[in-house]
This record gives C-alpha cells, structure tokens and sequence, in this order.
C-alpha cells in the first residue's frame, strides 16, 4: 500500500486526522526543524525544574553555595591581584570590580559545562525516550540564571558597602547576561555531540574553560588590551558580557558599544552554526552514546 | 480499517560490538596526523580495519492498523528493540522509512529519568513531562496515577526510599495514562509481581480497546498469547513469520525448544537425557504453573535412559529470573532400566515468590555427566504475595503465616 493511499483512508473516518510523522534516514544540513522544537518547549520547563529542585533541595547549602563561591573568590582576586600585584580595575573598587565580573564568569562557566555534558548525564533518558535533543543543551543553561539572580543580591550589597550607586543602566544587564547565556549555548552545541562520541573531551573542556579565562576581562577591564587588537578581543563573547554587564550596572567605564555589537554578531554565529552542527549529529547521539 | 503504523523496508547498520564506546578523540587525531607522514615516507597505508558492520534490521515492511495489539517476538538481539528505537525515533534507520500516523508513546523502559532524590510526585511531573504530557495533562491525571500505582502515602517521599516493584508500579503508571495514538512496550511487564503484571496487561487490553494501537515486545510467550492477536518474529534482523499469535507462536517455541538441545531432539528413544517436568497441584492437572501456597505439589521430571544405570545422581537445581539459585536438591544411588522414567518429588508447600523460574538439571554417573538440562518451559508461580508489602523487606520467600496478639500468660518473665 503506498502512503498516499493510506492518508487518504485515514481521513475519510471523519475524525481529525492524527499527525502524520514520516521515519527516514538523516535528512539535509538545514533541518533545524525548530516548529518540533516549539511543540516540545514545555519539556524545557520540566528539565529546569527538576535540576533547580534537586539542586534546592537542600535549600539552605544550595543558596549558601551560590553566594560563598563568588564571595570567596572575589576576596582572593582583591587581595592577591588588586592588593599585592594592583591590577588596573578601571575607576572601580576592587571588591566590587571583580565581583561584577565573577558573576557572569561564573554563570558562564557553571552553563558551558553542564550544557557539554548533558547529553552525557542524561544518557539514560536520551537512549530512551524520542524528543528533539536541542532541548536538553537549552534547558542546561538556565538553571544556572537562578543562581546568578541570587549571588546579584550580594552584588548590590557590594556596592552599597563601597559607594557605587547602581546606574540606571543596569536594566540592560540582562541583555549582556543573555550574551553570556547565548556563548554557553553556543559552545555548548558543539561541544555536547562531540563530547557525546568522544569521552576524552570532558577532560580537555575545563582546559579550554580556564583558558577562556584569562581571555575574558575578568581580572582586568578589556581597556587594557591595546585598541589595535581591541575589535579581535571582542570577538570573545563574554568579553562583551563581562564588560556590558559591570558597565550597565555601575555606570563606570566607557559604554561598550563596540565591542557588544562585535559579540552579539560572534554570538549569533556561534549559536546557527552550532545548531545546525548539532541537529547534523544528534540523530547518531542515541547510537554512540 | 485505519492504517496506523506503515514500514518500509527499514533497515539499520550498526558497527560491529553494537555501540563503539569511548572513542577518544586523541585517537582520531593521531591517526589523522600521522597519514600524511606515512605517505611521505612511501609506507603503505596500514590494512584499513575493516570496518565490520551488521545489520540490526534488514528490509523490514509492515502493516498496522489502528487497534491492533501486535506482538513482537525473538531472540536475544535479533533486532526487536532496534525496531522499537527507530519506530520512537531514538535512532534514524539506515534505509528505507515508516509512516507514523499519530502520536507515539513508548515504554522501553520503566522509570526512565526517575531521579533518586526526587519526591514520587516529583517524579510523575518530571517523567510525565518526557513521555510528552503537558503539565495540564498530569495534574488532571495525577490522582488516577498513583491510585493506579498503589504508592499513595509514599508519594511525597524521595524515589531512593521506594521498593524496586515501587517505582516500577509507578513508573508504569505515568506511562499507561500516557494518550498516544500508538504505544510501544518494549519487556516492562516482566516486572513486578504478578498482580500488578496481571493489572498492567488489563490496562493495555483497555488501552487496545479504545482505538489505540499498541506494539508489545516480550520473551514471555503466554503475555504474548493473552494480548496479542497477531505476532511478528523478527530474526537476525529480517522479518521471519508475520501472522497469526497462535501460529507464530508455537512456531517459535518449537524452534526455540530445537535450538536449546543443539540439533539432538531431546524425545524418547534418544541419549539419556531430561525431555520434560511438569508439576500436579492438589485435584488439578498436569501444568507449570504454581497456583496456591497451600495444596500439596507432586513435581516430576520425565528422563530417557538409553542405558541401564546403575548409581546414578541427579541434582536439580530451581532458579528465579535473576538466575539465583532459590532451590537446590540431590538424588544418589538411583537405580534405572532402559525407557523412560518419571522421578518425583512430592512437596508439602512451596513458598515460593510469585515470578517465573526455571529448573537446571543434570545427571551423573560415576563422575562422569550424562546430561545437563535447562529447561525451556518455566514454572510460574501465580500464588499471592504475603510477604511484607515493601519489596526491600519482603525477603526470598513467600511463607504464608498468621499473626495474633493476646496478653502474655505470665507477663513474660519467663521466655523459654
């Protein structure tokens, strides 16, 4: 019986016809398929869920954690590289410099990785149960968004305690942690099919993450980078969240116009090409896994 | 009739091993790099592994109507699960295409996603969600879930704290109230006790019965038989019966019982070998299947002797699922002419838990074994539970015992 002849069939019972779903082999490079994808949004909202349930679960700890870590590591940065080796911090008190820039570091990191792996953490369900995978990298970068609204509180706190007014910029702050959301994505849609099929590349993503580091103005403000080289150092991302978001919230600097719009294109790259890359190979992800 | 599952000619190729596990890209990368360098100093390229491949489905077509209840049997690896990926997506076949019309649920396995430090109620969200209901859908069938489930005042406890037969009964719950179009059952039935088994075949049957169309792996041919109208057998990968669930069947079971004797047909006549058990409950036939904790049981097992014996000794050994070793028993000095012989054990009571188990026979003589025997019919124990109703407390028996309570004669001072 050929295809058309059965859908025809199916439709003169005269109920609503069910959706007609064709199973083939991998389809064309630009399949994103993103009206599937719309379908299964809920799904987002159930993965986030779970992981900030089970992350909160212990309310008290969980919370702490947010907190204490950038906290800690902002105390380090100000006595080791404001106090002993006086790093520039662009017009800003150290504390709050680096806390401004740890927070969406901080976010960044915690996305990138979970978002790499989480083909791998939930192996279980992806070689179980069809949806489309795009959904899982998406729902690993939001989680982390609630940890970053709390460790913001002590953000102003900060602030407060060192006489920097909050600029009425700071309602774009979202915008500039959306470009550290979209990089995480971005990065993490490569990197989860490749990591999916090739285990070593867990261990060399904390490499690559650390060294990012140092290329995103976390321990200096990307005004110290020599304006010849200024444009390429934009093309780091999270050089214009970082800088976006301490500017938006403090009003200190000079706004970072450029170097946000050479970002957000960088971003927007990352995140089509990633997509289509990872729709490429995720039909294999199942078999690999 | 309503087509609702059309395939054509699906195929899958798998490497060889199934599933390359643990590639490192350290590997891919060396051996990229070291091409170039190889073909500069004229060394030939090394012997290309072949790569051996195999294919997990090999030009599978059919037809589905929407109600059907078909049944999919075969052996181990012989692609039925493959089928069931492709058919829910999980993998892309390597040729051909099906036609799905309508939603697919699928149940390959139970629990999928259950996270341990979750709540039960937790749970039902989280795995209703990635079976596809939305979050409406769960909450109007939350309460008929966990009545279904039997779990209803632990539901706001953590899973990690739940029986196994728990989160299984749960976690089939939140699928059978899944509302697809067609259903895949990839085995879940083989969990749980046999009520709830029972139960579960009862809701699929009710599921079949409004219109949907339900696809049901299984080993176990009288689930089979209870729910299926027609079989397809897969073997190696290709299509080998489609028809009939009797016909198909037995068919299989013949040929499954052939493959277990490797060519020696194990009947009358032959070696000296096991050729059948069966077991006589209280007034009730010849069967394998134990129904009642209380009546008398009389088990025999049918030996060809082709050769007088002597001394000869038998150990027989029953087995659960799990294949531990729940009962083991020997027999020495046993005396035996040509013909076939039936050697009995009769048995007060045996407590065991309800699920299927399988006798291991063997015979000796003189040291020197004559036959080894798995048996192909399993014995399934169909009797009531009255072990403590959390499966992590219930033990490996099913004693049957009754409780009372009354004051102590002598405010128990004195014990024994």
């Amino acid at each position: 019986m050929s295809a058309t002849a059965s859908r025809t069939g199916s439709a003169a019972t005269g109920k609503s016809t069910p959706p007609i779903t064709r199973i083939r082999p991998i389809g064309g490079w630009f399949d994103l398929n993103l009206r599937e994808f719309w379908a299964y949004r809920e799904l987002i909202y159930f993965f986030v869920w779970r992981d900030l349930k089970v992350r909160y679960k212990q309310t008290f700890v969980g919370a702490v954690w947010v907190i204490l870590q950038p906290t800690a590591t902002m105390i380090l940065f100000t006595v080791f590289f404001g106090g002993v080796l006086g790093l520039p911090t662009g017009g800003l008190p150290d504390p709050v410099f680096y806390y401004a820039s740890l927070l969406p570091w901080t976010y960044f990191q915690g996305a990138v990785t979970t978002a790499t792996n989480t083909l791998i953490d939930n192996q279980g369900v992806v070689t179980k149960i069809y949806f489309p995978r795009l959904i899982m990298p998406v729902s690993a970068i939001i989680p982390g968004l609630v940890d970053l609204m709390i460790a913001s509180s002590i953000l102003v706190v900060i602030m407060l305690i060192y006489g920097v007014t909050p600029a009425v910029t700071a309602f774009l702050a979202p915008a500039f942690i959306l470009l550290a959301a979209g990089t995480a994505l971005g990065v993490g849609l490569w990197l989860s099919v490749v990591n999916a099929a090739y285990r070593d590349v867990r261990i060399i993503i904390p490499f690559v993450v650390q060294a990012w580091f140092f290329i995103s103005p976390v321990l200096y403000p990307a005004e110290s980078i020599p304006r010849v080289f200024r444009w390429v150092y934009s093309l780091n991302p999270m050089a214009g969240a970082i800088e976006g978001f301490r500017w938006s919230l403090t009003g200190v600097g000079n706004p970072p116009g450029q170097t946000a719009l050479i970002s957000a294109v960088a971003v927007m790259v990352l995140l089509v090409t990633g997509a289509l890359y990872f729709r490429r190979r995720e039909v294999m992800i199942a078999d690999v896994i | 009739m309503t087509t609702s599952i059309e395939a054509h000619g699906l195929s899958k190729r798998y490497r060889i091993g199934g599933v390359e596990r643990y590639v490192a890209l350290r590997d891919v990368i060396t051996r990229k790099l070291s091409a170039p360098a190889r073909r500069f100093r004229g060394e030939p390229a090394p012997a290309k592994k072949e790569k051996q491949t195999f294919w997990a489905l090999d030009d599978i077509s059919f037809n589905i109507d929407e109600g059907d209840i078909v049944g999919i049997i075969g052996r181990n690896g012989a692609g039925k699960t493959t089928l069931l990926k492709v058919l829910t997506r999980i993998t892309r076949p390597t040729k051909g295409y099906a036609d799905i019309h309508g939603r697919v649920g699928s149940l390959l396995e139970v629990g999928t996603g259950f996270h341990p430090e979750l709540s039960g109620r937790e749970n039902v969200y989280f795995n209703g969600g990635i079976l596809g209901m939305t979050k409406r859908e769960i909450d109007s069938k939350f309460d008929e879930i966990v009545e279904f489930a039997e779990t209803g005042r632990f539901i706001d406890t953590v899973v990690k704290r739940y029986s196994s037969g728990m989160q299984v009964r749960l976690a089939f719950s939140v699928a059978a109230h899944l509302e697809p179009e067609i259903l895949l059952v990839d085995e879940v039935l083989t969990v749980g006790d046999l009520k709830f088994q029972r139960k579960c075949i009862e809701k699929m049957a009710q599921v079949a019965e409004s219109g949907r169309t339900i696809l049901f792996v299984s080993h176990q041919m009288n689930q089979i038989r209870r729910l299926c109208e027609r079989v397809i057998w897969i073997d190696q990968g290709r299509l080998h019966r489609d028809g009939g669930t009797a016909r198909v069947v037995s068919e299989y079971e013949s040929a499954a019982n052939a493959l277990e004797t490797e060519g020696g047909s194990r009947e009358a006549g032959g070696p000296t070998q096991f050729i059948g058990w069966w077991l006589v409950e209280g007034e009730r036939d010849r069967s394998h299947e134990l129904q009642s904790l209380w009546a008398p049981i009389k088990v025999t097992f049918l030996l060809n002797v082709d050769k007088p014996l002597d001394s000869a000794h038998i150990g027989i050994g029953l087995y659960d699922s799990a294949g531990t070793l729940v009962w083991g028993i020997g027999e020495d000095g046993i005396k035996l002419a040509t013909g076939v012989h039936e050697l009995s054990f009769s048995i007060a009571s045996m407590p065991l838990k309800p699920g299927h188990y399988r006798w291991k026979l063997s015979i000796w003589e003189y040291s020197k074994m004559l036959d080894l025997w798995d048996a192909t019919t399993e014995l399934l124990v169909a009797t009531d539970p009255v072990t403590h109703w959390i499966d992590q407390w219930a033990g490996v028996m099913n004693i049957p015992a009754k409780f009372e309570t009354q004051p102590a004669s002598d405010d128990g001072r004195q014990e024994v």
